[in-house]
This record gives C-alpha cells, structure tokens and sequence, in this order.
C-alpha cells in the first residue's frame, strides 16, 4: 500500500567539501555504482531526484538474477537500503540544473543554490520515454496517450488500449493494462523483441491481441483519443483501430543534456564510452541507458555502474589525489 | 481499523520525522463513511503518533461545515497541513495520499516544519512576486511514481506565497471530478481551471505557466 521513497531532508555538503566520487541518477546504474566506489573507500554521495530510475514505470522483475520474481518497488527498497548501509548520502532533495568542470573538478549547480563537487563524476540518469513521433501523439498527450503504464491504467477501466512497442516493456504494459481495460491490442511494427518466457504468459492472457509488421500512422480524435490510424506492413493496406487510448512504449531517449557540453554524445545523444565506462572528458564517467550500449536492462545498468565506479577509483589511485 | 503503515516502514518514517523543527497540524475532514474517509483517516493517526509535533485534529464535514468552508475544504477525504502558528499555507490533500504519494505527504509536513533547504534565491524571488490567486490542481494516481514530484512543487509554490492553493487530488477517489478535468494521464496539473501542465516539471515549468497568466 505504500511506495516509500523519501529520503531524510539532507542539505548538500559545504561547497568546501569535495567528494572522490559523486553519481548523478538513482537508478541501478548511479546506485551501484555509489556502492562499489564507497567500497573502495571513495569518499561517495549519490544526487538523484527519483530513487529507482526506470525500474519505477515497472512492477515486476523477473530477470534479475537471484530472484526468480520481485517487486520493481521492492528492488528499489533493496538497493537503497544497501547504499544507506554503507552511510552513503543521497540528495533527493533538488534537481541539479548544470553540471560544470572548473579545473579538476565538477560541479553540479542545484535547483535550490547548492553546490556539489567531485573529482569523479558518473552520468546516470537513464532515459525518457521516447515518442513514437507520429501525428496526434502530441496533441492528445495526457487525452489518451500515455507513456506510464504503471500511472495511467486506472483510467482506462473497461475500455480499448493500443500497447505500441514490441519488446519486454510494452508486453509488461499490455499485461498490466489487460487487468483493467477490456481488450488491449499490442500494435508492432517488426517482429517482437520481447523474452521467450514473457511471451509465454501473454498467451494465457485473454483479452490481449497482436498485431506485428504494423506501422502507427496516426493517433485520431478530437478531444481524446478515438482510433489509431495502421499500415499493415506485408500488404501495405491501411486502417483504423478504434481505441480509447494508446500507451507508448518503444524504448527510451538518453537524459544526456547535462553532459552535452563537456562530453562526446553519438548521433542519439547517447553518450559515448569506452570498455570502462570513460567518456571523452577525464574523470566523468557514464552508465546504463544514458550511453550508446544497445541492451537496456537493470542487470546491465548495475554492472556498467561497477565498472565505472572501479574505474574511477584507479584513476583516483593513479593521480595520486586520495 | 488496524493500523495501515506497517512497522517497518513506521520506523523508517519516524526517523525522518525525528528531523521536524516546528509543529504542524493536519485538520482533517470527513463524514466517516465516505469513499476512503475511514482509510485517510487510519492513515493520519498512523503518522501522528510518529512525532508529537504532529498535532492531527478531526472534522465533522458536515458538523463543521463552516470551519470546511473558511479552509476552502470542497471534497472529503481531504485535509490542509496548518504551520506552527496555524496557519493555513496553501497545502490541501484531497483523497488518501498512501502508494507512491506518501512521499509528497512527508514531504508536506517536513517543509512545514522548517526541515528542509531553503530554495535557490532567484526561484524564491520568482514566487514571491506571483501578485495574483493561483489555484493549482495536481491529480494524482496511487501507483504513479511521478506524481509525488508534482504535487510536492505545486505545494512548495504554495507555502510560499499566500495568494498560491495547491491541492493533491487523488483522481480514483474523485472520479467525477477527474472525468470533468479530463484526466487520462497522471499527473496533470492543472492552474486556475484553464492552464495544464503534463508530468513531474520542474518548479521553472510551473512558474513559466503562471507568470504567463
């Protein structure tokens, strides 16, 4: 009954105080990360306005390994207990609204006028949403669009939902969605990417139907969403789906827009990184969705933040500044 | 009714709330029977005997009718979060703010208390020169996680300035009212029954939209 995730109101350090390590993003990537620096001996805090990251549009997870099934919230509950056991600070409090290098180190400006600072950085702050950039998505965002399925469900009691996407994400949604609307379509536009093991559950789930090789060419209606305008894509014949709503779950686009000035971001504005999660900038290191890794999985959002904080830590060692 | 907050997250709660500078007051009103009233209820006393500087005090809405009116209570459950000296900040919960919105409910009561960081400069210059009412309306799912962020901005702009109400209202329980604001996605935020705001913005977003006014 009760998604507890507030942190104790924690004032950012004096702006003398200079952390080894500082992950920005709450996920698995920047709290895995914080963990394995802190273990190091990195002097570590973790700035982050949402604990949990992605893993809060979820319910379950079943592919994390050591748990056949759990609670996406209870993860959350898990990982942060963790970091708290290892006294690591986490400021909940305010978004971060530039992030800077002067000398050696960086930055990060507060929404509320506070100032931290680090030797070592790592970007971890995920992705958004990304839109299927079709016509009508804007225009009836919130009247029938949705991108949280997790948020919006409730409204959709009774009703036909389009689930647009075709990997673990959207057939999670679909299921979640079957539970309160009265049919759900999922709509793809290749063949599904989803896991072997989710898709066998979908079978069992009766009001869900699939359409694959299907393009969105439209999302129709006046003051909310009546039908989704497709192409099927083996005869090229068009047609309309009548729907009280589509949820849009086609991956994400990277939250790299604090790095674009100080880092090499790809064509995506994912950020590039090396085998050790280096960017082109020294000491700012990046993880999980936020980089140019194609697989956007919790396990590997988690390693990456390893991998990062490790290697943070033997630049520190290197340089002789701890 | 038994207790709704389960121990260990009881415990979590009271040391967050064990950093309260000032008291604060949740006046809440119900009918007891309403939708949720006797769960919201459950839930406040839960909290309040966390802290003794929790003072909660319970409404008869009908009985007290008036005392509804003067804090600007339309819907039951619902409850204003009072500062030390009683006074009404602009803070209304409309609706049992359990699930993810238990945060935006802490949040509420540890920014009145004086125990969180003060706002950037420019941002707190920003809001005290709002000089006309504003009435923002953020509604909210139980299982949103976004929405905690909104509703928590929305009240910050609130205790802020007196001429800025902000209300959660929890769009399951008040499901005519969400038909009427046409809420399909949470949380929507909406300014003075005509401007709207989609998703967890930050608090410039907010402000943008009412200087636009």
């Amino acid at each position: 009954m009760f998604n507890f995730t507030i942190e104790k109101p924690k004032k950012p350090a004096a702006s003398d105080v200079v952390y080894d390590f500082v992950a920005l993003g709450g996920g698995p990537a920047g709290l895995n990360g914080a963990l394995y620096a802190r273990r190091k001996g990195l002097s570590t805090a973790v700035v982050a306005h949402e604990l949990g990251g992605q893993l809060r549009n979820t319910h379950a997870v079943e592919n994390y390994l050591g748990f056949e099934t759990i609670d996406a919230s209870e993860l959350i509950d898990r990982y942060v207990a963790h970091v708290r056991s290892l006294e690591i600070p986490i400021f909940t409090q305010s978004r971060v609204i530039a992030v800077e290098k002067e000398d050696d180190l960086f930055v990060l400006r507060l929404e509320d006028g506070g100032r931290i600072r680090s030797r070592t950085l790592l970007a971890a702050l995920g992705g958004s949403p990304r839109r299927l950039d079709v016509p009508g998505e804007l225009r009836l965002a919130s009247k029938g669009v949705s991108y949280c399925a997790t948020c919006d469900a409730p409204f959709f009691k009774g009703m036909h939902v389009v689930v647009a996407g075709g990997g673990n994400s959207a057939v999670e949604a679909a299921m979640d969605l079957a539970k309160w609307a009265s049919r759900v379509t999922i709509v793809h536009r290749s063949r599904f990417r989803a896991d072997q093991t989710i898709l066998d559950r979908l079978k069992d789930v009766k009001n869900v139907s699939v359409m694959l090789e299907t393009q969105i060419l439209s999302i129709e209606g006046t003051d909310r969403v009546e039908s989704i305008r497709i192409r099927n894509k083996a005869d090229g014949i068009e047609s309309s789906i009548p729907a009280d709503g589509i949820f849009i779950e086609i991956g994400t686009i990277p939250n790299s827009a604090l790095f674009s000035s100080l880092v090499k971001l790809n064509d995506r504005g994912e950020i590039v990184v090396d085998g050790q999660q280096r960017t082109d900038c020294e000491g700012l290191y990046a993880a999980g969705d936020i980089t140019e890794q194609p697989f956007r999985q919790i396990v590997i959002a988690a390693a990456e933040g390893a991998k990062a904080a490790l290697a943070a830590s033997a630049h520190l060692n290197m340089k002789g500044t701890r | 009714m038994p207790k709704l907050i389960p121990q260990d997250v009881a415990d979590q709660i009271k040391s967050i709330l064990a950093d309260m500078k000032d008291p604060i007051t949740l006046l809440y009103f119900s009918d007891g029977k309403c939708q949720t009233c006797v769960e919201t209820g459950q839930l406040l006393e839960d909290i309040a005997v966390l802290n003794p500087k929790i003072n909660l005090v319970v409404k008869d809405s009908v009985a007290d009718a008036d005392e509804a009116k003067k804090y600007d209570v339309r819907r039951i459950p619902g409850f204003v979060v009072l500062d030390k000296d009683g006074h009404d900040r602009g803070v209304k919960f409309s609706g049992i703010p359990a699930g993810h919105e238990i945060n935006s409910f802490l949040a509420a009561i540890m920014e009145l208390s004086g125990a969180t960081p003060a706002l950037d400069a420019d941002v707190l210059a920003r809001i005290r020169k709002i000089d006309k009412p504003v009435d923002i309306k953020v509604f909210v799912t139980l299982s949103c996680p976004h929405c905690p962020g909104a509703v928590q901005t929305a009240h910050l702009l609130a205790m802020h300035n007196p001429l800025v109400k902000a209300e959660m209202i929890e769009a399951q329980t008040f499901q005519e009212m969400s038909r009427v604001y046409k809420v399909s996605g949470v949380p929507k935020i909406v300014v003075n029954d005509k401007e709207e705001l989609l998703g967890d913005q930050p608090i410039e977003s907010f402000l943008n939209l009412i200087e636009r006014l």
